[in-house]
This record gives C-alpha cells, sequence and structure tokens, in this order.
C-alpha cells in the first residue's frame, strides 16, 4: 500500500506508548497482579506460625522470610510477563518493529515491576513491623527492597523469555532463575538485617545497587536475545 | 592470522574424525598421569600431621573442583562460539559438557562432605565455598533442564546457550558475594590449603591429579561430542562412510 507511509516512531515514543498499553492493560486485570501480592502476605504469615512466634526470635528470622517471600512471589509474577502477548502474537509484531527489542522489552519489565514489585515495597512496613522490625528500620527495609525487587524482575525478564511457550514452563523457570537471584537475595537479605538492626547499611545497599544497575544494563539485551530464539 | 582451522572444526566430518583420533591420547595420558598421581598421592605421600590419612581425598576433591569450573568456562565458550558463527558443532561440545560438568560439580559436593565430616565434625557448612559450589551446580542442573525442555534442537542449543552465557556473568558475583556474605558468620575457616605450605611429596600427586582429570574431561569431552554429532547428523549421509558400515 504505497499511500500509507510507514509510521516513524523515535524509541523513546515508542516505549512511553508500551508503557502506558501495559499499564492500561494491567490496570483492567488487577487480580493477576494482585495474587503475587497476596502470596507475599500469606508467605509471611507463614513463617511465625511455623516458627516461634515470640518478636525477639521473629526479629531474626524477618529479614529472611521477607527476601524469600519476596524472591518467590516475583517468580510467581514472572509468568504474567510475556504469556499474554506471546500467546497473541503481541510480542512478534514488537520484535518485528524494527525498534531495538531490548528496549521494549525493558519498557515492558519496567511496567511489570510498577504491578508486581512496588506493591510488595509498598507492603513491606507492615509485614516487616509484624515481623518485629521497629519503626525506624522502615525506610531501610524499603530501600533495599526497592532495589532489590528491581534486579529481580529484570533477571527474570530473562528466564521469562527463554521458557516463553514451553509447556512445563513454570517449574523450569524456577530452576533458571533462582539460582541468578542468589546475589541479590544475599545483600538483600544482608541490608534488610543491618536495618532491623539499626546498624549502617550502606554496604550491602551499594552493591545491591550495582547490581541492579548492571541487569538493567544487560539482562535487557540477554532477554531480548532469549524473546528472539523463542519466537523462531 | 589463518582461521581455516577453526572453521574447518566447524564441520561435523571434520569434527568427527579429529575427535576420534585425539580421544586415544587424552584417554591414555589421563589413565598414566592418573595412575602416578593415585600411587604418589595414596602411597607415597606422607599422612598430614594434623589430619593423619583423611587429608588424601583432596586428590580427588580438588581435581574435581577445579574441573567443576573448568567444564563451565568450556561449555559458556562453546556456548559462546555457537551462538555467534551459528556453529552446530559448538553447541554439540558445551551440550556434552555440561553433564560432565554437573558430574564434577557433584563429586567435588560429595567429596568435600565426607572429608568435612571428621575434619570439621559435619557433613555440610554454609560456608562462601560450599554455597557457590552448590549454586554452580543449580546452574548446570537448569541449563540441561532448559535443554532437555525444548524438543527442537537448534532451539534448545540457541537458547541454553544464551542461558550459559549469563550465567557466566553470575559466578564472580555469586563467588564475591558469598565471600562478602561470609563476614557476617563465622565459618570454618581454620583448615586451608595454602599452596605455597604444602611439601613437594604431596603438591606433585595433586597436580598430576589435576592434570589426569583434565585430560580424563577432554576425553569423554570428545566422546560425548562425538555421540551428539552422530545424534544431530544422524541422516547425513558422511555418517555411514565414517563409522564404516556398509549401505
Amino acid at each position: 500500500m504505497s499511500a500509507r507511509t510507514p509510521i516513524k516512531v523515535s524509541p523513546a515514543r515508542a516505549g512511553w506508548l508500551l508503557v502506558q498499553r501495559d499499564l492500561r492493560l494491567g490496570l483492567r486485570r488487577p487480580g493477576e497482579w494482585l495474587q503475587p501480592l497476596l502470596f507475599f502476605l500469606v508467605v509471611t504469615t507463614l513463617f511465625p506460625l511455623a516458627t516461634d512466634p515470640q518478636m525477639s526470635r521473629l526479629r531474626d528470622i524477618a529479614p529472611g522470610a521477607l527476601w524469600v517471600a519476596a524472591l518467590l512471589s516475583s517468580l510467581l509474577a514472572l509468568e504474567l510477563l510475556f504469556r499474554e502477548d506471546g500467546q497473541d502474537g503481541s510480542l512478534e509484531q514488537l520484535a518485528v518493529l524494527g525498534l531495538p527489542l531490548s528496549w521494549l522489552l525493558l519498557a515492558k519489565t519496567c511496567v511489570h515491576w510498577l504491578l508486581t514489585g512496588l506493591p510488595l515495597v509498598l507492603v513491606a512496613p507492615l509485614v516487616a513491623t509484624a515481623l518485629g522490625a521497629p519503626y525506624a528500620a522502615i525506610p531501610g527495609v524499603m530501600a533495599a527492597l526497592l532495589l532489590g525487587s528491581v534486579a529481580l524482575s529484570l533477571i527474570g525478564a530473562v528466564g521469562a523469555g527463554l521458557t516463553l511457550g514451553l509447556r512445563r514452563g513454570g517449574v523450569l523457570l524456577a530452576l533458571l532463575v533462582l539460582p541468578l537471584a542468589v546475589p541479590v537475595l544475599i545483600f538483600g537479605a544482608r541490608a534488610t538485617a543491618l536495618a532491623i538492626a539499626i546498624e549502617p547499611m550502606a554496604a550491602p545497599m551499594y552493591l545491591l545497587g550495582a547490581i541492579a544497575v548492571l541487569s538493567a544494563t544487560l539482562a535487557p539485551l540477554a532477554a531480548a536475545a532469549a524473546v528472539r530464539i523463542s519466537l523462531e | 592470522m589463518n582461521w581455516v582451522w577453526f572453521h574447518r572444526l566447524g564441520s561435523p566430518p571434520h569434527f568427527f574424525r579429529i575427535a576420534g583420533r585425539m580421544i586415544p591420547w587424552f584417554a591414555w595420558l589421563a589413565a598414566i598421569t592418573g595412575i602416578a598421581g593415585l600411587i604418589g598421592g595414596l602411597g607415597l605421600a606422607p599422612p598430614d600431621y594434623q589430619q593423619g590419612e583423611g587429608y588424601r581425598i583432596i586428590f580427588v576433591h580438588v581435581p574435581a573442583a577445579v574441573l567443576s569450573t573448568t567444564a563451565y568456562a568450556v561449555m559458556a565458550s562453546a556456548a559462546a562460539v555457537g551462538l555467534i558463527w551459528r556453529m552446530n558443532v559448538a553447541h554439540a561440545v558445551a551440550a556434552s559438557s555440561a553433564a560432565v560438568g554437573a558430574w564434577f560439580t557433584f563429586v567435588a559436593l560429595a567429596t568435600g562432605s565426607l572429608w568435612g565430616r571428621p575434619m570439621w565434625g559435619t557433613y555440610w557448612e554454609w560456608d562462601p565455598r560450599l554455597v557457590s559450589e552448590l549454586v554452580l551446580l543449580f546452574l548446570y542442573l537448569g541449563y540441561m533442564g532448559l535443554r532437555s525442555a525444548i524438543d527442537d534442537t537448534a532451539r534448545a542449543d540457541r537458547a541454553s546457550a544464551v542461558l550459559a552465557l549469563v550465567g557466566v556473568i553470575n559466578l564472580p558475583i555469586i563467588h564475591y558475594s558469598v565471600d562478602w556474605w561470609n563476614s557476617l558468620h563465622q565459618g570454618h575457616t581454620l583448615l586451608k590449603f595454602g599452596k605455597a605450605s604444602m611439601p613437594p611429596s604431596m603438591l606433585v600427586p595433586l597436580l598430576l591429579m589435576m592434570l589426569a582429570f583434565t585430560l580424563y574431561f577432554g576425553a569423554i569431552l570428545l566422546v560425548r561430542a562425538r555421540g551428539e554429532i552422530l545424534r544431530r547428523e544422524r541422516n547425513a549421509r558422511w555418517i555411514g562412510e565414517a563409522i564404516g558400515a556398509g549401505s
């Protein structure tokens, strides 16, 4: 069709449009992104029930409980990242758009984090207090979870891209992503433990930030390669 | 620089032939150095003044641990070559390396655990070294799991290659993170093998065993790669000529 000229869209504009589209689609289906949040709340509730519910004891396991629950919740949420778009062909359209796929996937991952990572950060004060963390520790706990959940979403995007369209995707996704998420877990739990003990937490926070920046730089490239392979 | 040899290695019949010719060399040298190392390590080396005879497990443990990371490096390099030059043979090598590497990792963990019982008083300690080795095992298992979950060989090759390369970036992070993590908990770090602190009667058998393990890895890798190539090229005509079967 010669009458229609191809629409020229800059990558920044395309990314912004994609963010708007994904946000709108996500907000219309609150059930999907509320589930990982509920999962996070339920799992953190299980820890006091399964162990000694004394506040002093809970305070010791709080960082671990918080981070294991956050990691599992982000893993559960990863299936939402590409599944819908992979099934209805939107992802293929993105891949042939002529724009850097890694950039578009970064936009998609950002929305995914807004819907599944940020809610965890927002309910973290509640959960941390319930697990015996002092009020002064709340900003530190939230900051650590903020950086960590960003890194988890980005790392998870690679795994989600690799397992896109596989029948046994769910368990395999856990097997692929969890070893890669070990550093995030270690530094995140360490920073949270220091925050709860009201001690300086700069060192693990720097490393957590470095992991977040590194995964923001490299993970979209790997995710784009993975998605292209999965779409072949 | 002439790259013809490299491109020729990418041809399955050529690689199959070369590998077949190299396997006996690797295997025999591995057997000779292995026997020499075992005699030196189990027979000639004196018992340790602190650990008695129990330390002798290092003649298996240390080479296995070294090879567990070497095999990952081989796997990831081959995966990169396969991804960049779309070289089918390189993917076959990467696929063959994974299971061997996972096995070396398991052997390193198992022997370390057996040694830990009398020496540390526990089979397992949440020590950085142990944890990073365990994560390495999980990386191998994830790689093999992804490979077996995808039916199409070409897609499995490329997807698992991406995973192997992502894992490489993660290896130093895992290493340093667990090092750093250790500053929190005081582990059993009393026992450490300093290289210079080891007498030659122990060091020479250890080095021989490391050489033997490396050669063994080379031999078994080539055998497995040949098998993998046979499986992939099962419909090609050169197979019949190569294995000398009548049509």
